[in-house]
């Protein structure tokens, strides 16, 4: 494979994916491989709220010199998708900056053309195929995407891949490190072929520096620019549902209709039919699980969501 | 000495651990948490010695910090945003003291709105309490600067507390090679705290507390404070250059790049001068002589120094990542600075950005540089500029139409 880096460029890299998936974590085995591999690194996760099912990213930069750019990458290099269902929702940001020389690896059972079909401007797609983990273990997914990211750069060693994880999990059990290890280095020999497709600073190239559009802010009075929410229910709009990974659901046999768990849930979603029994509003509930532990009769049960249709493997 | 991947939380915390600080008094907040955990883990591990006392408020959390190290101990803390401000009233009583500790803060916005991310507005609301303030840009720079901070704080020269500040987010989250020096070194640097006549003793009783009515004794007890803040700057300056003797990395009470030839600098603080910094090298690359400053020490302010490195320039864009009546903190700063010199000054153009986090890319920077040469042209600096978008005001109306915010204003008699 020729490698086309010039010495000085610098890696942008961008991961996309949900709180819970250890996003975080692939963008900081990857920070540490490229920082074994002699490296200036600079690795950071960007979220809201800490929560499960939340959209986060993470960002790595790499290069010979001292980096001096922070925050948002806004011309990645390689963008690495974790979860394919965010390309579809804008604020999650994932095709932001993405152009025709930008590296878009897809963890995903969709094929490379599907992608390029659906979305203009990709055009460099490499998939990563889902890796057999239950849905228990959706953090193993980090290692999977940091170890194919590392193979698409081309200068990371599987050696330094291998001592990133055991820094990144220093003092973990060893079978969670193995397990990490083993997905890592599997992604990693998945990309062989395109060993070195990233260039360093691509994504960079050819921008012409348009001036930002500025404005004027102009007054408006505080009726309108006050930070307040007029609207009742705006949150019913927000389906929090989607950030479920476990689902509570009732025994109705156990439940002995103490009314405890709904006025625990701290979305307000658990109501109580005519017979007291509890009524989950599953479009709404989080998966906090609650629920699940403040139930007195242990009539809540936390079951894994299904797989979505499509997804199955 | 090991360099490591570290986050701004994890340079702070070592930056602790090295000074081999007695005391930590500690109550949470994002984005600052991490550095208490990484210390109680520490701790919990037996690999450090040090006393951490959990108490309900950053109000206690300040107290107890001043009232240890008026005992004589080393004391570290850290807090951010809206925590500093609930400390607000002792961190004024505790310099009053003359209580030298150091305190880390993880620059957050203010609310309301609520934000996570960083400005400045919070640390600034501190500039007068009496505390010495040092800005950091690099995770290197806050591990180094806490080791600085205690030199300056328990120099008898000085003896007052100083505030280590470090952007949200930009430093605490992100991870960047950092240096940990050896153990031995920083202790030849920072030798044991010699804390002379602070001490507790059952024979040696002190009050802390004190009243004075008639304001004679209160103008003298603050001014010398006062005084001692502003010894700072010498002192920062004689203990900068130990520093890079001892560990080789430079910490003067400005960092400069690109001054000497240049027409326009651009004076930011903190973590997002390091984005200009980077937008200088490819302005240079494009022929402009343009160059940027940031004050490391803001407290006191290096007024001097300052006035030495904009002396003959001709525009000077002030990018204040905070929001003052009038313009930005550091532009109102820096013009009292400029303003008692005779000779001709640079003309100063002000903007407004970063607020809450909010990214300024490259390009705009390269717009502040040709809107102040603009303005040099012209003669006049034109208000302060808030660094906006019609794309974010869109974003903006988006988020009104969802919370209902179009309604029908209440009709006003006239
Ligand atoms: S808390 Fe448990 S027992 Fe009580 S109503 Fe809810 S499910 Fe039933
Ligand atoms: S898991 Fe239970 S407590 Fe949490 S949101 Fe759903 S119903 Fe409410």
């Amino acid at each position: 494979m020729p490698k086309h880096h010039r010495s000085n460029a610098l890696f942008r890299i961008r991961f996309h994916g949900r709180g819970g998936q250890g996003v975080k974590t692939a963008s900081r085995i990857l920070g540490q491989a490229f920082f074994l591999a002699g490296y200036e690194v600079q690795d950071a996760p960007r979220y809201g709220a800490e929560r499960r099912g939340a959209t986060i990213f993470a960002y790595v930069r790499a290069s010979h010199d001292s980096i001096y750019e922070r925050g948002i990458i806004r011309r990645p290099d390689l963008v690495v998708v974790a979860d394919e269902t965010l390309v579809e929702i804008p604020a999650a940001g994932v095709l932001q900056g993405v152009t025709k020389t930008t590296v878009v690896l897809i963890h995903s059972k969709l094929t490379a053309e599907d992608w390029i079909k659906r979305y203009t401007p990709l055009e460099k797609v490499v998939i990563l195929h889902p890796v057999k983990t239950r849905r228990q273990e959706l953090h193993l997914d980090s290692a999977a995407c940091a170890g194919a990211a590392a193979c698409l750069a081309g200068v990371i060693t599987r050696d330094h891949l291998q001592r990133a994880i055991e820094e990144e999990f220093v003092g973990q059990k060893g079978s969670l490190v193995q397990a990490n290890l083993t997905q890592a280095l599997d992604a990693y020999n998945q990309m062989a072929l395109d060993s070195g497709l990233v260039i360093a600073g691509s994504g960079d190239q050819g921008t012409t520096p348009a001036s930002p559009d500025w404005i004027d802010l102009p007054f408006e009075a505080a009726d309108i620019s006050a930070p307040t929410i007029h609207a009742a229910l705006t949150s019913t709009q927000v389906t929090t549902g989607l950030w479920r990974t476990l689902r509570p659901v009732v025994d109705e046999n156990i439940c002995r209709r103490c009314g405890l768990c709904s006025s625990y849930c701290p979305e307000g979603v658990i109501s109580l039919d005519d017979q007291g029994i509890p009524v989950i509003d599953y479009v709404h509930c989080k998966g906090c699980l609650v629920c699940v532990v403040e139930c007195p009769a242990h009539a809540i049960h936390a079951h894994p969501e299904p797989v979505p249709e499509g997804e199955q493997t | 000495m090991t360099r490591t991947l570290l986050t701004g939380n994890g340079a702070a915390a070592w930056g602790m651990r090295l000074a081999r600080a007695d005391y930590l008094p500690a109550f949470p907040i994002t984005p600052q948490t991490e550095i208490i955990e990484t210390v109680a883990s520490w701790i919990n591990r037996n690999e450090i010695e040090c006393r951490m006392t959990t108490l309900e408020s950053e109000h206690s959390m300040l107290t107890a910090a001043g009232a240890a190290a008026a005992t004589g101990v080393r004391v570290f803390s850290a807090t951010s945003s809206q925590g500093l401000l609930y400390g607000m009233e002792m961190l004024y009583t505790v310099a009053g003291w003359r209580a030298p500790l150091v305190l880390v803060n993880v620059s957050r916005g203010l609310a309301a709105p609520i934000t996570l991310e960083p400005d400045h507005n919070d640390i600034l609301a501190a500039r007068d309490c009496g505390a010495l303030q040092i800005h950091c840009a690099t995770c290197q720079e806050v591990l180094d600067s806490i080791l600085l901070a205690y030199r300056l704080a328990e120099d008898w020269r000085v003896r007052l507390p100083v505030i280590v500040n470090l952007d949200g987010f930009y430093l605490s989250f992100t991870r960047e090679p950092v240096q940990i020096p050896e153990a031995a070194a920083v202790n030849r640097f920072l030798p044991p705290f010699d804390s002379g006549n602070l001490c507790f003793r059952a024979s040696a009783p002190t009050s802390q507390a004190v009243a004075v009515l008639g304001g004679g004794p209160y103008s003298y007890f603050r001014y010398q404070a006062y005084l001692a803040a502003m010894n700072a700057l010498g002192v920062f300056e004689e203990i900068g250059q130990e520093f890079r003797k001892q560990f080789g990395r430079s910490y003067d009470l400005l960092d400069t790049y690109h001054c000497d030839d240049a027409d326009i600098l651009f004076v930011m603080l903190g973590s997002f001068a390091t984005k200009a910094r980077e937008a200088v090298d490819h302005l240079r690359a494009s022929g402009q002589a343009v160059g940027l400053v940031r004050p490391r020490l803001l407290r006191p302010f290096p007024k001097m120094a300052l006035q030495r490195v904009l002396a003959g320039k001709q525009g000077v864009a002030v990018i204040d990542q905070n929001l003052s009546p009038g313009g930005g903190f550091l532009y109102t700063e820096l013009a009292t600075a400029l303003y008692d010199q005779s000779t001709a000054k640079p003309l100063l153009v002000n903007f407004i950005g970063g607020l809450g986090g909010r990214d300024i890319s490259r390009e705009e920077f390269f717009e502040i540089a040709a809107e102040t040469r603009r303005a040099v042209t012209a003669g006049t600096a034109p208000l302060p500029r808030l660094l906006f978008t019609a794309a974010e005001l869109r974003e903006v109306r988006k988020l009104q139409a969802i919370a209902g915010s179009r309604r029908e204003p209440p009709r006003r008699e006239p």
